[in-house]
């Protein structure tokens, strides 16, 4: 039952609707200083840095409305990553020997540098997630394609990528229900998706991924008539019920979050 | 083979916000060899109830017992559970998955480990059952009609040969044809095997056609109980809960408003338009009438 | 030519063949189907899966052109490529698994689907969208994630997202059979009302007798032909004709039927208990 249940805490691209200042904040601005904030990131390598930037991302939160319950619930499935990465730079890495058991040993420089990765993995999803919290899936994508639209011309299909996104945003919960209900139907039938070897294990997923393809083709299908039932005939001369629009707050937001950042990066 | 549910209560996501409580101390015995539907709206808990019935679902608190062993303790051996109580879910015909019919059916008997000789016969005697041709065995599930696929995954469950048939909405999305076929087979299902079969309905006159007894569930609880005819007579209540009676049960309690003196156990047409020529007999109002 | 005048979309001698991969025929659904549905009708579309409803609920709407034969919808025929979209805006379809309709990851952003894709302005679609939800019921729910709805919800958005392209007539094909009976009723008391309220003609395509007696006129296919056509007391008259298609008979209908072979003088348009009710009163206080 493990696998079954885990699949209902996945809160990736998770909205929470709310009328915060970050809710209201152009898509396009949210993205830029996410990605800013990413690129960032890998640059600093003190802890006062990383402080500052913890201290950044917490006024984030603070001015989303999110409860922060919310974005640690997010980090529960990478905690394992997370603290991977902490031990093997904490024993890997050479220094002052603080601690030493048979072929372990624990150097001060690992255990910063581990520290430090550690803080960088968490502040790096937590970051992102605020990004995917407080911007509803559409306004994300139509925030990318308004971003990748200039790329029009070097042969990005920016609208097709968009309509890509959004349908599988709007697919994903389904589909996560619907492996579940294959799941327990081949287990009625005595299906064993847990014993076995590797070998043993990928021919057990059979029963399981065949319906589960069926069925996303079946749905495919159905969804390009109503689609085409709806006038849907491409980017060209498609309008928009939310209009993005780049206000002041946007400009300050963003100007002021670039120069924190790029000071950050550029001086820690 | 009988089922004795207790005190069952199932919570998702417990200790979680997004804890939800489907079903609370359900209490329930399934007799050997009866037909038992169950009724109710969609999030009332009936389909959390039947995935207790054969350990897909672990109760929060509570205890179900399978022919005297409590399949919630630990070390009981779930898939041999499986074997004994099959379970066909809502459009079971969205599970199928093998290249042709015949190994999609064995797929069930084939886990249960049974020899090659053996699997052959209970995946003929499935077919047989649900009146798919041996001509279609070797056909790709996925060519067939939707009265025929959904037939085959029915199969899929039969051909493990349990005591217990639970089906959750066996009859949804088919049209009248195959709505039809699907009941008779049923019918004839629990006849010839001496099945005790379980179902899941919306349909008040399927199941007052083909139930001994009725479970109707609301919240997560079970609100009535008993046969087809005391359930229906009280079309008050089930109004209430926004589940509706069988039409021509319908009709007597309309006609009773009226002043006619009808019974409130009618569920049939056979029994409505008896019903209604007995009143007017009695009345000696109907003049011509030859047969009466 | 260009059918009946008075005929809102008028189905000529149709024919349709399903085209296999090798792009040879591979069986007829539509047998030289001829149907007039007029502004503000509302039809109801009965027989088996197979049977050719489907079918020719996709001609509606062009989605699917005739082998032969026309259809033409508000003077235009579907095989004009020009007017392609204006078709498909004027005959909106909804369709029957409500989960495989919906594009977009909230409500009013699907709502606002079709609007978008006819380029409609920004305010302007806001207030379709609106207004969509508000006939349907569905306002409440705006900002709710798809997936978080009941089926009958589902479809009711499906619904919206339709009637938010301003359509002059809704074609429905089976939107009630994957939903409970609460679903049920709230798609089916939507549709009424539309149809009676807003004027718009329906177009329902239907396993349900129930419902399809709600309709002005029913039409009973069979091997991709009409093979029984008219009001639904006419239509429903015809238990033969039902049972030897294995359609269901309502049962009031069946009832009316026995009880008039017992020599009971009851009207002809009996179609539902309350009907039934009122007739055998009056029968009772006549003698």
């Amino acid at each position: 039952m493990v696998p079954v249940a885990t699949f209902r805490h996945i809160t990736i691209g998770q909205y929470i609707p709310g009328e915060s200042l970050l809710h209201r904040l152009d898509p396009r601005t949210k993205i830029l200083v996410t990605l800013l904030l990413v690129v960032g990131l890998f640059f600093i390598d003190t802890y006062l840095g990383y402080g500052l930037a913890a201290l950044y991302i917490a006024l984030a939160i603070f001015r989303s409305g999110i409860p922060p319950r919310f974005l640690f619930r997010g980090l529960r499935p990478v905690i394992i990553i997370i603290l991977l990465t902490f031990m093997l730079n904490s024993f890997m890495t050479e220094g002052e020997i603080l601690w030493q058991w048979g072929f372990l040993t624990l150097t001060k420089e690992g255990l910063s540098k581990g520290g430090m990765l550690a803080i960088r993995l968490i502040l790096l999803i937590v970051g992102t997630s605020i990004l995917t919290l407080t911007t509803s899936p559409l306004a994300l994508t139509d925030g990318l394609e308004s971003l990748l639209r200039p790329g029009k011309r070097i042969g990005i299909p920016a609208h097709e990528l968009a309509m890509m996104m959004t349908i599988a945003l709007r697919f994903i919960p389904t589909l996560l229900e619907e492996t579940e209900k294959i799941m327990k139907a081949q287990m009625a039938r005595g299906a064993d998706f847990e014993s076995g070897n590797l070998l043993q294990r990928a021919r057990s997923l059979l029963p399981l991924l065949v319906p589960l393809f069926v069925s996303a083709f079946r749905r495919a299908d159905d969804l390009a008539v109503a689609m085409e039932a709806r006038c849907y005939r491409g980017g060209e001369g498609r309008t928009k019920l939310k209009q993005l629009a780049f206000h002041t707050t946007d400009f300050l937001v963003l100007v002021g979050s670039s120069f924190f950042v790029l000071w950050l990066a550029f001086s820690m | 083979m009988s089922i004795e549910i207790r005190g069952l209560t199932h919570t998702y996501n417990p200790g979680t916000p997004l804890a939800r409580t489907a079903i609370k101390n359900i209490n329930l015995t399934i007799e050997d060899g009866e037909t038992l539907a169950i009724i109710g709206h969609t999030g009332s808990g009936k389909s959390t109830l039947v995935q207790h019935l054969n350990g897909l679902l672990k109760p929060t608190s509570g205890t179900i017992k399978v022919d005297g062993v409590d399949i919630t303790q630990k070390g009981v051996d779930l898939r041999s559970i499986r074997w004994k109580v099959g379970l066909v879910f809502q459009y079971p015909e969205h599970q199928l998955f093998e290249e042709t019919v015949w190994d999609d059916v064995a797929f069930g008997p084939r886990n249960m480990g049974l020899s090659d000789e053996e699997v052959r016969s209970r995946v003929e005697r499935a077919l047989a059952a649900v009146d798919i041709d041996t001509a279609l065995a070797e056909r790709s599930p996925f060519e067939l009609s939707g009265g025929e696929k959904r037939r085959v995954a029915i199969a899929g469950v039969l051909a493990m040969e349990p005591s217990v048939l639970v089906l959750d909405e066996p009859t949804a999305g088919l049209d009248p044809r195959g709505r039809q076929d699907m009941l008779r087979q049923i019918q004839r299902l629990q006849a010839e095997r001496d099945l005790t079969v379980v179902f899941v309905s919306h349909n008040m006159a399927e199941v007052a056609t083909l139930a001994d007894r009725l479970v109707v569930m609301e919240r997560g609880e079970i609100v009535m109980e008993g046969p087809p005819k005391t359930i229906f007579a009280q079309g008050e209540q089930l109004e209430r809960i926004g589940l509706g009676v069988p039409e021509m049960t319908a009709l007597m309690a309309k006609l009773r408003e009226k002043g006619w003196d009808v019974p409130d156990s009618v569920l049939t047409v056979d029994e409505a338009e008896e019903a209604i020529m007995a009143v007017l007999r009695r009345e000696a109002r109907v003049g011509t009438g030859g047969d009466l | 030519m260009m059918g009946n005048k008075d005929s809102f979309i008028t189905v000529d001698k149709v024919s349709f063949s399903y085209t296999g991969e090798s792009g040879a025929a591979e069986g007829t659904a539509l047998d030289q189907v001829s149907l007039n549905i007029a502004a503000g009708e509302f039809v109801a579309i009965v027989g088996h899966n197979g049977s050719g409803k489907s079918t020719l609920a996709k001609h509606l709407n062009g989605l699917l052109l005739p082998t032969s034969g026309d259809v033409w919808v508000a003077g235009m025929n579907t095989k004009d490529e020009q007017h392609r979209w204006d078709i498909r805006q004027t005959v909106g379809m909804v369709f029957q698994n409500p989960d495989n309709q919906i594009v977009a990851a909230t409500v009013e952003e699907d709502v606002a689907f079709g609007p978008e894709n006819l380029g409609l302005p920004t305010e302007l679609i806001r207030s379709r969208v609106d207004e969509a939800l508000a006939v349907v019921g569905m306002s409440e729910y705006a900002e709710a994630p798809p997936h978080s709805l009941s089926g009958g919800q589902k479809q009711r958005v499906a619904i919206a997202g339709v009637i938010a392209m301003r359509p002059r007539c809704l074609v429905l094909d089976e939107p009630t059979a994957m939903l409970d009976p609460v679903g049920r009723r709230e798609v089916m008391e939507t549709i009424s009302r539309l149809n009676e309220e807003e004027g718009i003609t329906v177009v329902l395509i239907t396993h349900f007798m129930d419902e399809a007696v709600k309709a002005h006129r029913v039409v009973v296919m069979d091997e991709g032909k009409i093979v029984q056509e008219g009001q639904p007391a006419a239509v429903f008259q015809e238990i033969d004709l039902l049972r030897e298609l294995r359609l269901d008979v309502p049962p009031v209908i069946e009832l009316a039927s026995r009880l008039r072979a017992k020599s009971l003088a009851l009207p002809e348009a009996i179609l539902t208990v309350d009907e039934m009710v009122t007739a055998l009163c009056q029968l009772r206080s006549e003698v």
